[in-house]
């Protein structure tokens, strides 16, 4: 387990107070401090780790949330900003002595502009709410994390959240034009806007990934696109993860880059077939879910091309789509796939580290060796474009042991990740999880560096504490 | 002028500053030293001697190369593989009437772009790791060499358009990607600004993947030997794709913006060469011959353009052409106070640079937005947080720091 500090002992002496405080500022209904309702915001998506807050607010303006931070800025209260509670890294996890500022209630659209193709919401709509709110003109929202049926803009944005469909339009980075930001003192900026670029120092791409460590994001200008006419899958099966990675790399070396590329190994092919019955080929060591989009006759020249790619790798198993309903099988098992692997074990680690593509092979190798020495299963999925790897070890969540086996298995798969080449997280963030790693791929001085950037934001570490850096006894001074 | 040949040579130099607390003017080529304010320091660190490229893996699309390499010979290299720089950045050589090639560096630290951007993301977007030093002299690496990283804070994205002032950019990684089989450009002659640029927005919100979206009155259009021959205001739409998309989709985008007029298609050629010069603000380059003129580049929400433009020519006499359907303005003027204020105040909530002008106006006015009062707070702690006693090329984007 991860250790957590102590919490702040005036603080929590000054609780009736700083509670009684929090409920001005806020309708009735929008502050949180009965220890049964406080039940659902202990955890998120990394539920092995609970924490209580002392309360939990849920703002309906930016107003109100500029005077929520303002007053525990006064308190020295620490804040915790929270979505839907979907981050699999514990980026939302309450500290005892925090306040978890919930912005589900700031969950609408305020703005739609398919001229300028961008709209304006507020932090707490969904990530499906935004393309839900467009596709009847024909145009879509791009970034599409697993989660999006009930992830929220506004970690999106904390999180820079990807997703299957990045290798071709980007991550949320991309795909932002502007932000409404609350600083810790309780300042309103607008960064950015409806225009492309800005001048002056890049602070939306700051911010964006900062997981909450430099300010609360309210409002979101988006980037919307027109959809393409169309879209189609198709499916081809190796006989080893070797032949699968070499296949990916002759597909996009030949100059077709699909909107996604998805690779699964041996376990998660038979996860995904048992519970979805996709009609995957259960002899197959290694399988690619290739798509790509355009016009039909756009459609058929480019699998027509990446099928004969496929061909010189000599398949298990090839099927290109006929319609639309033959795509939407071939997703369904890897759309399925942490349903999957939940039916053959209750409890799995989601693992998030990026690597060279080139490295595929003999990271899957290694992750296979490790997973028989510590008697863990393990199933690799990949977005195999952008290298992006997904092991989800299988655990028992009732046995200590077993636990903290798999914390250590999934570290060690970290640090393989970073010694190829690689990154501890390509799309679920550092937040409690992966924190004190960070020393495996950023130096002390590097580390200091980011921490005095954190401090130019958020001088007294007040926001979103214990995550993305490594515990230090005091805060590196601005 | 220090022209340190690895990164423990720019470390060495900047550690020497820091102690002595003496400014440092940072540039690569300087083919850019035109842009934002002029920097007042005894001496100069120039990158230019960090040159190679270290990694170039086409399968993965991933390039590594010193920041002092030629933006040029990353762009042959790439060629080579059948690969493209995504944003298309534009070489300012002869804008700003400079025999010096521009580095890699300096486009990544000035965050340049050119027509794609508007479909295909800036620069900033493809940065996808550096290696940097601060002005402590301490190496600083962001991100890395794959596609997909969320692991701390994303300093590429904050060095990048910082234009030297938190620290000096050593190595730089690059997204690239496949280069398209084929070009085309359809052409709509003779709209005035507000056809044109809802033209465009028809365009750029069809499925077709428009990747350049151009407006240029006459006058402006003259200026470039591929579309002087046109004789008229013309409203570009490019597509790039493999060929049989790219024949596809012109016909059906043709069909739909049928209402504006009937389309003229550039082939592929004459495409490379009209999208070129709108990259590169050829019809703005560097005339010594003429009186010294200034020139802005301004970023606005796209369907405003026009009438931006429209409030300008009450203020001065202006030339400019549209990029980005509409979103990016380049507008030359008189070298006047009077004519920036003009400028900035059309440009409303928009972002302006002040892109050339003679010194004593780059160093006489704000050359970008003022920034709030809290946020310009937050962005001198980060300075501070980069760069404590301020050495690292003070005064570039802003007075006093």
């Amino acid at each position: 387990m991860i250790a957590q500090p102590a919490p702040k002992r005036d603080v929590m002496a000054r609780r009736d107070i700083i509670v009684a405080g929090l409920g001005r500022l806020v309708p009735e209904t929008g502050l949180i401090a009965d220890p049964i309702r406080l039940k659902p915001y202990e955890t998120d998506g990394l539920s092995a780790y609970r924490q209580t807050p002392m309360a939990v607010i849920l703002p309906e303006t930016t107003e109100q949330v500029a005077a929520i931070m303002a007053f525990c800025h006064r308190e020295g209260v620490r804040v915790v900003p929270r979505g839907a509670g979907t981050s699999l890294s514990g980026g939302a996890l309450p500290m005892e002595d925090s306040v978890v500022l919930g912005l589900m209630r700031m969950n609408r659209i305020l703005e739609i502009d398919y001229a300028d193709r961008c709209a304006v919401v507020q932090a707490g709509v969904t990530n499906i709410g935004i393309t839900q709110a467009v596709q009847a003109e024909g145009f879509f929202y791009a970034p599409d994390p697993s989660s999006q049926l009930a992830c929220m803009i506004g970690g999106n944005v904390n999180m820079n959240s990807g997703g299957a469909h990045c290798l071709r339009y980007g991550v949320t980075a991309n795909n932002l034009l502007g932000l409404r930001i609350v600083t810790v003192e309780g300042d309103i900026i607008d960064i950015g806007g409806a225009h492309l670029d800005a001048a002056g120092y890049d602070w939306l791409g700051l911010l964006t990934g900062s997981e909450g460590q430099l300010a609360v994001v309210t409002e979101v200008t988006v980037r919307i696109l027109r959809s393409p006419e169309g879209a189609r899958a198709m499916l081809a099966a190796f006989s080893a993860n070797e032949i699968a990675g070499a296949c990916v790399d002759a597909i996009i070396g030949s100059g077709i880059i699909p909107v996604a590329l998805e690779f699964m190994d041996r376990p998660a092919i038979h996860a995904c077939e048992a519970f979805a019955h996709a009609g995957y080929p259960l002899d197959a060591e290694a399988m690619l879910i290739i798509e790509v989009e355009g016009s039909v006759a756009e459609q058929d020249y480019m699998l027509d091309r990446i099928r004969d790619i496929c061909n010189r790798f000599d398949p298990v198993s090839l099927r290109v789509s006929q319609s639309a309903e033959e795509s939407l099988a071939i997703w369904k098992g890897r759309k399925g796939a942490f349903g999957a692997v939940g039916r053959i074990s209750p409890d799995y680690l989601c693992m998030d580290g990026t690597i060279p593509t080139s490295r595929l092979a003999e990271v899957l190798g290694r992750i296979g060796a490790m997973s028989a020495a510590c008697g863990l299963q393990v199933a690799n999925i990949f977005h195999a474009g952008d290298g992006n790897l997904h092991p989800l070890i299988m655990f028992d969540a009732n046995d200590p042991t077993s636990f903290h086996k798999a914390e250590t298995f999934g570290a060690d798969i970290l640090r393989l990740c970073v010694e190829v080449g690689g990154c501890l997280t390509g799309e679920h963030g550092v937040g409690v999880e992966k924190r004190d790693l960070m020393g495996v791929q950023f130096t002390d001085i590097e580390l200091d560096q980011q921490r005095r950037v954190k401090s130019a934001f958020d001088p007294g570490w007040l926001l979103n504490p214990s995550k993305v850096f490594p515990l230090k006894p005091e805060p590196a001074a601005a | 002028m220090i022209t340190p040949s690895d990164t423990d040579g720019v470390i060495d130099a900047i550690r020497a500053a820091h102690q002595a607390a003496t400014p440092l003017a940072i540039c690569g080529n300087a083919s850019k030293s035109g842009l934002l304010r002029p920097v007042r320091a005894e001496r100069t660190l120039s990158t230019s001697a960090l040159t190679g490229i270290s990694l170039y893996s086409p399968q993965e699309l991933i390039l590594t190369a010193g920041a002092g390499t030629t933006v040029a010979d990353v762009a042959e290299a790439v060629a080579a593989k059948g690969q493209h720089l995504i944003a298309e950045p534009p070489d300012l050589s002869a804008f700003y009437g400079s025999t010096a090639t521009p580095t890699l560096g300096g486009m990544v630290a000035a965050n340049l772009s050119g027509p794609r951007r508007v479909m295909w993301g800036a620069t900033r977007d493809h940065v996808m790791g550096v290696v940097a030093v601060n002005g402590l002299g301490e190496r600083i690496h962001s991100g890395g060499r794959v596609l997909k990283n969320v692991t701390g804070l994303d300093l590429c994205k904050l060095l990048t358009g910082s234009h030297g002032t938190l620290a000096v950019l050593t190595e730089i990684t690059l997204k690239v990607l496949p280069a398209p089989e084929r070009r085309g450009t359809l052409v709509l002659k003779g709209l005035d600004p507000t056809r044109a640029v809802a033209a465009l927005a028809q365009a750029l919100g069809s499925p077709y993947a428009v990747s350049g979206a151009a407006y240029l009155p006459a006058a402006m259009a003259a200026r470039i030997p591929a579309l002087a021959w046109l004789d008229d205001s013309v409203t570009l739409a490019r597509i790039e794709d493999f060929a049989p998309a790219v024949a596809y989709r012109t016909e059906r985008l043709r069909a739909e913006l049928a209402n504006f007029g009937a389309a003229e298609l550039l082939d592929d050629a004459a495409s490379l060469a009209a999208w070129a010069a709108i990259r590169d603000v050829t019809p703005f380059a560097a005339d010594p011959a003429a009186a010294p003129a200034a020139v802005w580049r301004v970023s606005v929400r796209p369907s405003t353009g026009p009438s931006v433009i429209a409030a300008l020519a009450h203020a001065f006499d202006t030339q400019w052409f549209m990029d980005w359907g509409g979103g990016l303005l380049w507008i030359a003027g008189p070298a006047t106070q009077a004519a920036h204020h003009a400028v900035t105040a059309a440009a409303g909530p928009g972002a302006w640079t002040l892109m050339r002008a003679p010194e004593t106006l780059r160093a006489a006015v704000p050359v970008i937005p003022p920034e709030a009062a809290a946020l310009a707070r937050i962005a001198r702690n980060v300075k501070a947080a980069f760069d404590p006693k301020g050495i690292l090329n003070p005064g570039r984007m802003v007075a006093g720091f």
